[in-house]
């Protein structure tokens, strides 16, 4: 038990002493890796998806050293407030609310609608239970509406809640959806109209960190202009064709 | 089964009984402290004891875990700050940004990835510490206040001086009080470690939930919803290290009961 | 808005009275300590009714497990150590897990001069999965701290009971119960403590939040993703916590008194 006291406090020691190497600027981004095809863990442990391969693209062309970094859903941003990673990168939609507290980059992906998903075959009634994921817009969109809002703490529970019936419907992203209704062999589909709610996804980064912003803007223009977000976005959302 | 992934699964079981070796010195430091600090002659020291420990003890650990660490983790980094960057001039709080110089990072924003899963395995430990020290601080007090007058006294008869009664018989007669308390305290602490993964530590629940999770095409091994699988095996682990546990204690009882004057002791 | 008037609109909230939508801008300190102490009605509701219940059925499992029938004393045994030996936390994903799977049953239950309608559905419900899984949870760990105590009352006291010709209900309910609650008073103040802090477990991450009907975690988890800083609403729950632990204690205090008041004072 000494023993591994002391190899604790020398691994401590050892990262409050840890000097700076810094040669490119070390950028950490901060995603949630549970939600595919945006992030996800893939089976190597590493994050993948979508997001991975923008933010890659983006730190090689702006010289930035990236790290990659998952953080629980609902404390993501004050993780970035405090200065635990210095970018999110996690599907997150440009919102006024969440304009006041970090900034954001222009929109990396296009406003994306929100989707009702129900077990193939189900109507939605006035005051249908409808799932969604706690402290998203969709969940605070739901509470001025007339279903039964209903929430849970990640999407897997969201989707599981309307195969198991706990839930008559789940309200997210329609292309986080789209794989899911792909992967269930036609027991699930969408429901009722599209609603669009958030704006488009953008990078949040810190209010101060004015340097960092206007570096991924140019990156991501670039990105734009040379067709490679494009050419991205149809490979990661079933060929989903954008305007950029 | 073999995936780097599920490796990354087991892993955390030993994060997790590394995490308990290497809290339990800290909380019976915290504890002692406590428990002399609420004994102490001087008030304001029996008050600040008095406080550590009814205020802790007061807080469920899972409120406590979700701001304190976090005002911790700013605590380290505001004074890292007035020490090493003694001319920056901007704000520290800008809007609800906090903001020290580069230098004063915890760890600092270059340093690999391992080396901020150790502080923030250590900033964990610490929050544990704090914890579980109160109830510790709590159960040590009792046990200092059960050791029989008669044996202090006789230490007094002796000619010994106060620090001698208290180092030679004191001390070593409380044990046997605390133990119980200390031994179901530790049952406490193994339970709690789940809370781990909301300290942002890559825990057994993490991984067992991502595992778990519905995974679509796009990973190489598609399946539904296998968290309940996932969930029984921590389960397991969880009695398996109880009945462990269980077992060493009653070693340890035997042990510490060897010459006291009590049940225990005289069989 | 008045801070009266938010506590009209609020105060009931967490049980779906008063107004539907939850504060989204502007955030005022009132509405944070009006939200979560109207969450604190679940709270105080699931502590209460889980140490209530709790309390009786520990009882029977102590003396199951005091008891020489191996019929009653390893199912008991069993019980103890399983839920003492795993985290609560995974005894609530696990528990919510098992009553999504069972299947939708609505029972007839004739009370005489009403018929209610149970339903299984219901056990997917805070009110009453939650509440199983911390009565069971509550049982456990009270049966283990009555047992200790069952078999530390003081022999003679029993064989005075027998020499009286007390009938066995009588000798328990007149010297043993009452010798046993007073030994285990001290861990039982403990044992509802932890029970009253562990019901902040329960919208965390297995039961969901119904209509943003949730306990004082669930808002000061809300005011926090919403005004994005933790160091207001977290300290609020804490606050309200230490106030009704400390009135949990006094409580308990009073009914020590009683269960010693024939002890002659030190």
């Amino acid at each position: 038990m000494n023993i591994l006291a002391k190899m604790a406090m020398a691994t401590a020691l050892a990262a409050v002493l840890g000097t700076a190497a810094a040669s490119a600027q070390t950028v950490r981004m901060g995603t949630e890796g549970a939600y595919p095809p945006f992030n996800f863990v893939n089976d190597n442990g590493e994050v993948d998806g979508f997001e991975r391969e923008v933010g890659d693209e983006l730190c090689a062309r702006a010289n930035l050293d990236c790290v990659w970094v998952t953080n629980e859903w609902d404390s993501i941003i004050p993780n970035l407030t405090s200065g635990n990673y210095d970018t999110i990168i996690a599907g997150m939609s440009i919102t006024d609310e969440r304009d006041q507290v970090i900034d954001f980059t222009q929109e990396y992906f296009p406003p994306d609608p929100s989707r009702y998903m129900a077990l193939a075959g189900a109507e939605l009634s006035d005051g249908a239970v409808v799932a969604a994921q706690t402290a998203t817009i969709q969940a605070g969109y739901l509470a001025g509406t007339g279903y039964t809002l209903v929430e849970f703490a990640t999407p897997d529970e969201t989707v599981a809640a309307v195969t198991s019936g706990e839930a008559d419907a789940v309200l997210a992203d329609e292309s986080y959806l789209a794989g899911i209704i792909d992967a269930s062999n036609g027991e699930l589909a969408f429901v009722g109209d599209p609603v669009s709610i958030g704006g488009g996804v953008g990078i949040g980064v810190r209010e101060s960190d004015g340097e960092l912003k206007d570096k991924l803007n140019a990156a991501i223009d670039s990105m734009k202009a040379d067709g490679t977000l494009a050419a991205l976005i149809a490979k990661w959302f079933d060929g989903r064709v954008v305007s950029y | 089964m073999t995936t780097a992934k599920h490796f990354a699964f087991y892993k955390s079981f030993g994060t997790v009984l590394v995490l308990l070796f290497v809290t339990v010195p800290f909380i019976l430091l915290f504890g002692f402290a406590g428990a002399l600090a609420r004994r102490s002659r001087f008030f304001p020291v029996r008050a600040v004891g008095l406080a550590y420990t009814s205020m802790v003890r007061g807080i469920p650990d899972i409120v406590f875990f979700l701001f304190a660490l976090i005002a911790l983790d700013q605590g380290i980094e505001y004074l890292r700050h007035i020490m090493l960057c003694p001319d920056w001039s901007e704000p520290i709080r800008q809007g609800s940004d906090f903001i020290v110089c580069p230098e004063a990072k915890m760890p600092l924003g270059s340093a690999p990835q391992w080396q901020h899963e150790v502080y923030g395995f250590f900033l964990a430990m610490t929050g544990f510490a704090v914890v579980f020290g109160a109830f510790a601080a709590n159960t040590m007090y009792g046990a200092l206040q059960a050791v029989p007058r008669g044996q202090l006294e006789t230490g007094v008869a002796f000619g010994m001086s106060p620090r001698q009664i208290f180092r030679r018989i004191h001390l070593p007669q409380m044990w046997i009080y605390a133990l119980p308390g200390l031994s179901n305290l530790w049952m406490i602490l193994i339970k709690a470690t789940p809370l781990l993964f909301l300290l942002g530590v890559e825990d057994i629940v993490y991984w067992a939930r991502e595992l778990g999770g519905i995974k679509i095409g796009l990973y190489s091994y598609p399946h539904g919803d296998w968290r309940l699988a996932y969930f029984v095996v921590l389960l397991v682990f969880y009695l398996g290290l109880t009945w462990v546990s269980e077992r060493v204690f009653e070693r340890l009882t035997r042990y510490v009961s060897r010459g006291q004057d009590t049940a225990g002791g005289a069989l | 808005m008045s801070c009266t008037e938010t506590i009209v609109e609020y105060g009931l909230r967490a049980i779906g009275i008063g107004e539907r939508l939850l504060p989204k801008a502007d955030i005022t300190l009132c509405e944070q300590f009006v939200l979560i102490g109207s969450g604190m009605i679940w709270n105080l509701y699931f502590a209460l009714f889980a140490l209530a219940f709790g309390f009786f059925a520990a009882t029977g499992v102590a003396l199951a497990r005091a008891s020489s029938q191996p019929l009653l004393q390893l199912p008991a045994k069993a019980f103890i150590f399983v839920i003492r030996g795993s985290p609560l936390f995974i005894q609530f994903f696990i528990a919510y897990e098992s009553f999504v799977l069972i299947p939708k049953l609505g029972f007839d239950l004739s009370l005489g001069f009403v018929d209610i309608t149970v339903e299984t559905r219901w056990l997917t419900k805070a009110w009453l999965g939650a509440l199983v899984v911390l009565f069971l949870n509550t049982t456990a760990y009270t049966a283990q701290i009555f047992h200790g105590a069952l078999l530390a009352v003081p022999k003679g006291d029993i064989e005075a009971a027998d020499a009286l010709g007390m009938t066995p209900f009588r000798k328990f309910r007149r010297v043993v119960w009452p010798s046993m609650l007073r030994l285990a008073w001290a861990s039982y103040t403990n044992e509802a403590i932890f029970l009253f802090h562990a019901t902040a477990l329960v919208f965390f991450s297995s039961f969901p939040a119904w209509r943003q009907e949730g306990d004082a975690l669930y808002y000061a988890n809300y005011f926090a993703d919403k005004t994005f800083n933790p160091f207001v609403p977290y300290p609020i729950i804490g606050l309200y916590f230490v106030i009704f632990t400390i009135v949990l204690i006094a409580v308990l205090g009073v009914v020590n008194k009683r269960l010693n008041r024939h002890v002659p004072p030190e």
